[in-house]
């Protein structure tokens, strides 16, 4: 393999990558506050994308992914308070059915909204054939949008969960709730805060990836193993982990197109998510100490 | 007995529904009835394994993929290339292929339905086995996603492998014998005899499932339902039971397939989808977890709506939607509703009186 060929393989697998790692971490943030998946997180993403393409044709594109973005937020938020807020001490099982059938819905009104079609946003800057010179290889300058962003994600919410009294609040409510409650938080907002959360980083990225993966109807599902998968292998709960987790579930498959047909691209995301799951259920990067205090 | 006596109802309103379409010339409902009676065999022996077990499962649409496309392949993929091969010449000395001519006159040598069926059966329950051992050691979330992972994977496969028809699925599945002058067929002339052969299998299916659920074996899978750790502490043998339960789910699914397929002809990899497991587990819950006969009676309601195309285009909306309706206000099924939100049987501890199990 040539050097020009493997650098570009890793940058689709980097782009990809950092996507399953924004997904991941929406996974992660939920799961801290409720202690539940949420299946229909990779719908947050496809919603994003979907919504920023019909605004674009009344507003200018920056100002299309921030309404884009908000209103991805709103619906997360009366996701949570229409379904879930109001539920006392649900199962597990009945969560896993419920965020489940969200999921479907929520695919099911964008089909009827905005058809089978894939669409797309434009590229940021230039257009589709645009690209520039890393090392030999010839990257799309969306790609670094796309990192970039979610880098910037990242770092923002690293700086959101340790320093401002809310980050502070969900991740006390995350770590005891009982407390919580004891120190005059509610917990019900946090956990409405964590949906808003969760929903408007998938929105953003649905945005920024929407040039280069396309935006479709059924895109969710798809997302929402591969982040699940990225979520269990940095260890769920633990987000630094599902960034070095996403990245390398990215570059394990960019590379793998070079050995097994494309079609079987998505098989491997989910044998690596059940090889992880039997052999080491806390992740690679999550402690095994405190993985024995959860329920697998 | 008393148990066997209530299927005498169920039987007289399969008779009444197959005389009043033949009375009022709308046997063509008889299809769908049967279709969903297939579809119904599927969501019995997941309710066993979702309602009894306690364990979810979005993997079932898998199973019953593998049942349907492993027998629709063997009995339609001409063995000819391969007539001097080992293998191809035990099977035909053993009697269990079937030449024949194919559209254009040409040679065809296939597997012949019952041993097709057999086999595919046995995949089925061997693959359950060697998913089911490390799966089932997972709970909630995990197992969830470890299920659905199963289930797209076998779609994927599916969709990518040429000798299983890709997009298009498989085509031409044969008539299946099942015994002199009984024929799984949707041919119009044996339709009443189909109906009848799939409820009877249904019923059969039932009668076992409730027999199985009231004998030691349910009792220890509601013990490990109630509490692992105390059904553990009793002597019940928990990876056995959710094991043997998991298979026996999946040789339900499969069965269902494998004459579903042969009943229509063919199958198509929508039947392999995530959505199809989703309903199934949709269905499961508007019955009532641990309930039979609400599994059974929802199976063949939702599923002859649904063929009927009584939803249009809103069929996986609908189906989303129940599921969401139904865990929000009655995560007991509609029939605990009606029963005045009982406790489910599910979460009875009846485990005292036989520790040895």
């Amino acid at each position: 393999m040539t050097t020009e060929l493997f650098v570009q393989y890793l940058f689709a697998g980097i782009t990809y990558g950092s996507i399953y790692a924004i997904v991941a971490i929406g996974f992660n943030i939920i799961y801290n506050t409720t202690g539940i998946i949420n299946f229909a997180q990779g719908e947050f993403v496809m919603l994003g994308g979907m919504i920023a393409i019909s605004l674009l044709s009344f507003l200018p594109l920056p100002a299309a992914i921030a309404l884009a973005v908000l209103l991805t937020m709103v619906i997360g938020a009366l996701i949570e308070i229409i379904f879930i807020r109001w539920l006392e001490n649900p199962s597990v099982l009945r969560m896993i059915i419920i965020t489940i059938g969200l999921s479907i819905l929520t695919r099911e009104a964008a089909v009827h909204i905005w058809g089978e079609n894939i669409r797309a946003l434009p590229y940021f800057v230039g257009n589709e054939i645009t690209t520039i010179g890393i090392m030999g290889a010839r990257i799309s300058p969306q790609v670094l949008w796309v990192v970039g962003v979610c880098g910037v994600m990242v770092v923002v919410l690293h700086l959101f969960f340790r320093a401002t009294s809310v980050g502070r609040e969900m991740r006390a409510c995350a770590a005891n709730r009982l407390a919580t409650v004891l120190c005059g938080i509610n917990p019900r907002n946090m956990v409405t805060f964590s949906f808003v959360l969760s929903a408007g980083m998938g929105a953003l990225a649905g945005c920024v990836m929407s040039p280069i993966t396309y935006t479709q109807y059924d895109m969710g599902t798809g997302l929402a193993i591969k982040g699940f998968t990225v979520a269990i292998l940095g260890g769920l709960g633990h987000s630094g982990g599902a960034v070095a987790a996403g990245l390398l579930l990215g570059v394990i498959e960019a590379f793998s197109v070079s050995v097994v047909p494309l079609a079987f691209q998505d098989a491997i995301a989910i044998t690596i998510l059940l090889l992880i799951l039997f052999v080491r259920p806390h992740g690679i990067f999550g402690s095994g100490e405190a993985a024995r205090l959860k329920a697998f | 007995m008393k148990r066997l006596l209530a299927i005498l109802p169920l039987l007289a309103v399969v008779v009444l529904v197959q005389l009043l379409t033949s009375w009022s010339g709308t046997q063509f409902y008889l299809t769908q009835m049967t279709m969903a009676a297939y579809y119904s065999l599927l969501i019995i022996g997941l309710c066993v394994l979702m309602g009894y077990a306690g364990q979810i499962s979005l993997g079932h649409a898998g199973f019953f993929a593998i049942g349907g496309y492993l027998s629709a392949a063997l009995t339609t993929r001409s063995l000819v290339p391969f007539k001097e091969a080992a293998l191809v010449r035990l099977l035909d000395g053993c009697g269990l292929l079937h030449a024949g001519r194919d559209l254009y006159g040409g040679e065809l040598l296939v597997v012949t339905p019952w041993a097709a069926a057999l086999f595919a059966v046995l995949v089925a329950a061997l693959i359950a086995v060697v998913i089911g051992i490390p799966v089932l050691k997972l709970k909630g979330h995990y197992l969830a996603m470890a299920t659905l992972g199963f289930g797209i994977i076998i779609y994927r496969l599916v969709l990518a492998t040429p000798w299983l028809g890709e997009a298009d699925g498989i085509s031409g599945v044969p008539p299946f014998v099942l015994f002199f002058g009984v024929t799984v067929s949707g041919e119009s002339s044996v339709r009443i005899l189909n109906y009848y052969l799939a409820w009877g299998i249904l019923l059969s299916g039932l009668i076992l499932l409730i027999n199985l659920m009231q004998s030691r074996i349910g009792r220890a899978l509601r013990a490990i339902h109630g509490s692992e750790e105390a059904a553990d502490a009793m002597g019940v043998n928990i990876a056995r039971f959710k094991l043997q339960t998991f298979v026996l789910s999946a040789v339900f699914a499969a069965i269902a397939g494998v004459l579903l397929t042969h009943y229509n002809g063919g199958i198509g990899p929508s039947e392999a989808g995530v959505m199809k497991s989703v309903r199934y587990v949709a269905i499961v819950a508007v019955g009532g977890m641990a309930h039979l006969w609400g599994a059974m009676f929802m199976g063949v309601l939702l599923n002859f709506l649904s063929l009927r195309g009584v939803f249009g285009s809103y069929d996986d909306a609908v189906f989303g939607l129940i599921l969401i309706v139904i865990m929000l206000f009655a995560p007991e099924g509609i029939l605990g509703l009606i029963a005045g939100r009982k406790k489910p049987a599910a979460t009875v501890p009846t485990v005292e009186q036989d520790g040895e199990v």
